[in-house]
């Protein structure tokens, strides 16, 4: 397999696969966004005294905990249409991600306020700290200090999960691949290649994940 | 239209039934297989040994760091180039359980590195074997931090086996696909789908949760 590699196709290739790389990274940026917003949207509802609204956010977040991304996908894919909402592929495939990752961003940030010891709030408010206060000096700090590794976990997660979009025939890097392996049936090229881009990427998150553990000062609330 | 198409899809309930069938025999081979060589890769992942440490590292991150559904096509469009060849099923249950053992390796050398190394240093010191000290002291007490992210992880492996859909295993989420060129109402097409999906996940995620609830209050009484 190894002494018919060939690297030219890759060459001739590269336009193409920079420009995909370029749209993965657009396309899971813009869901990460979105599932952060979503997500904080959630937990705030889980959290809060109201049962309809803690019971609603429950419900979206088992149930998209419990079905994979790739039927979400369809479901909002196929499903969208006959709700006579004609959305863009690309628009649908955010859509989905954003939803899916929104669900995990609200279960990783709910364990970072629920870890913090509820004296330390009683005592924020001892001092007559107020709740914007106490939000920015004492929970959150702490909150982020123990999230931001979980954060980086999914926004890697998300990254890989873009892939799926290639289904729905997204150009992204899964679809160069698969492109390749199509117009000149040179899968090993293909995939491989796209292997790699999302390697870099994975690489890259990886490492400022580990980089912010040791340098960013909140790490003391572990 | 609405009746006539509920209608219909309750006629293709054996065909749902059936790609359940596909989706549970896709992740529960995969499961006893992953969890065998990831135990076993675990194991020595967290023993002394550091060239054999790190190429199961560099592997682990190989698998983490690219999608699920680029390995798949890997495996079943490379290997036939190197003279391998496989059928849809054999090839997607040997790309998650090359999944479900990478991420069970990480678990499993978690858990023994968890184990305060004073009870090792006792066990040599009272004269057992490597052997006796793996089964008898390390990994009863690893169990504890292994057992509720290993049964989260195989909610994964279940959700994951959805991808295998793309090279045209007839599991749920292929199933669906089929039948919404049938029945063009996705909402309901692919609620059935996540409706299946739930009633597999949603009982593991709660074993998951009661497990880690229980493991951590058998740890502070010890």
């Amino acid at each position: 397999m190894l002494e018919t590699f060939n690297f030219r196709v890759i060459l001739e290739y590269m336009p193409l696969y920079l420009q995909c790389f370029l749209a993965t990274l657009w396309l899971s940026a813009l869901s990460l966004l979105g599932a952060i917003a979503v997500g904080t949207i959630a937990c705030a509802m889980r959290l809060s005294q109201s049962r309809t609204f803690s019971r609603l956010a429950g419900i979206y977040i088992e149930s998209i905990r419990s079905t994979p991304l790739l039927a979400q996908l369809y479901f909002f894919y196929f499903g969208l249409p006959s709700l006579g909402l004609m959305l863009p592929e690309w628009v649908t495939g955010v859509i989905a991600l954003t939803l899916n990752s929104g669900a995990y961003y609200a279960e990783i940030i709910r364990a970072g306020i629920q870890a913090i010891p509820y004296g330390q709030i009683e005592a924020g408010i001892a001092s007559g700290l107020s709740y914007f206060q106490r939000m920015r000096y004492i929970i959150l700090p702490q909150a982020l200090g123990m999230t931001i590794r979980p954060m980086l976990g999914q926004a890697i997660v998300l990254v890989k999960d873009s892939s799926l979009l290639s289904l729905i025939s997204i150009m992204e890097l899964t679809r160069a691949g698969q492109l390749l392996t199509s117009d000149r049936f040179m899968p090993a090229e293909g995939f491989l290649t796209t292997a790699v881009f999302y390697l870099i990427i994975y690489y890259m998150l990886k490492g400022f994940s580990s980089w912010s553990e040791k340098r960013l000062i909140f790490r003391e609330a572990h | 239209m609405w009746g006539f198409y509920f209608g219909e899809l309750v006629h293709s309930l054996p065909f749902f039934l059936k790609g359940l069938w596909m989706t549970a025999a896709v992740s529960g081979l995969s499961l006893i297989a992953g969890t065998i060589i990831g135990f076993i890769l675990g194991i020595i992942r967290a023993s002394g040994n550091k060239v054999l440490r790190s190429i199961i590292g560099a592997w682990v991150d190989l698998i983490r760091g690219t999608p699920f559904l680029v390995q798949v096509f890997i495996i079943f469009f490379i290997l036939p180039g190197a003279g391998i060849e496989l059928e849809a099923f054999p090839a997607a249950v040997i790309a998650l359980t090359n999944l479900a053992a990478s991420f069970i390796c990480e678990i499993v050398a978690g858990g023994i590195l968890a184990v305060p190394s004073g009870q090792r240093e006792a066990a040599t010191a009272s004269g057992l074997s490597a052997y006796q000290q793996l089964r008898y002291i390390i990994l009863p007490q690893a169990m504890r931090t292994i057992l509720p992210p290993l049964v989260g992880q195989y909610v994964l492996l279940v959700k994951d086996s959805s991808v295998v859909s793309a090279i045209g295993v007839v599991d749920i989420t292929r199933v669906g696909w089929l039948t919404v060129q049938r029945i063009p109402e996705g909402l309901m097409v692919f609620g059935l789908v996540g409706i299946l999906y739930f009633a597999i996940c949603y009982p593991l995620i709660n074993l998951s949760n009661f497990l880690e609830r229980r493991m951590t209050v058998v740890g502070t009484r010890l």
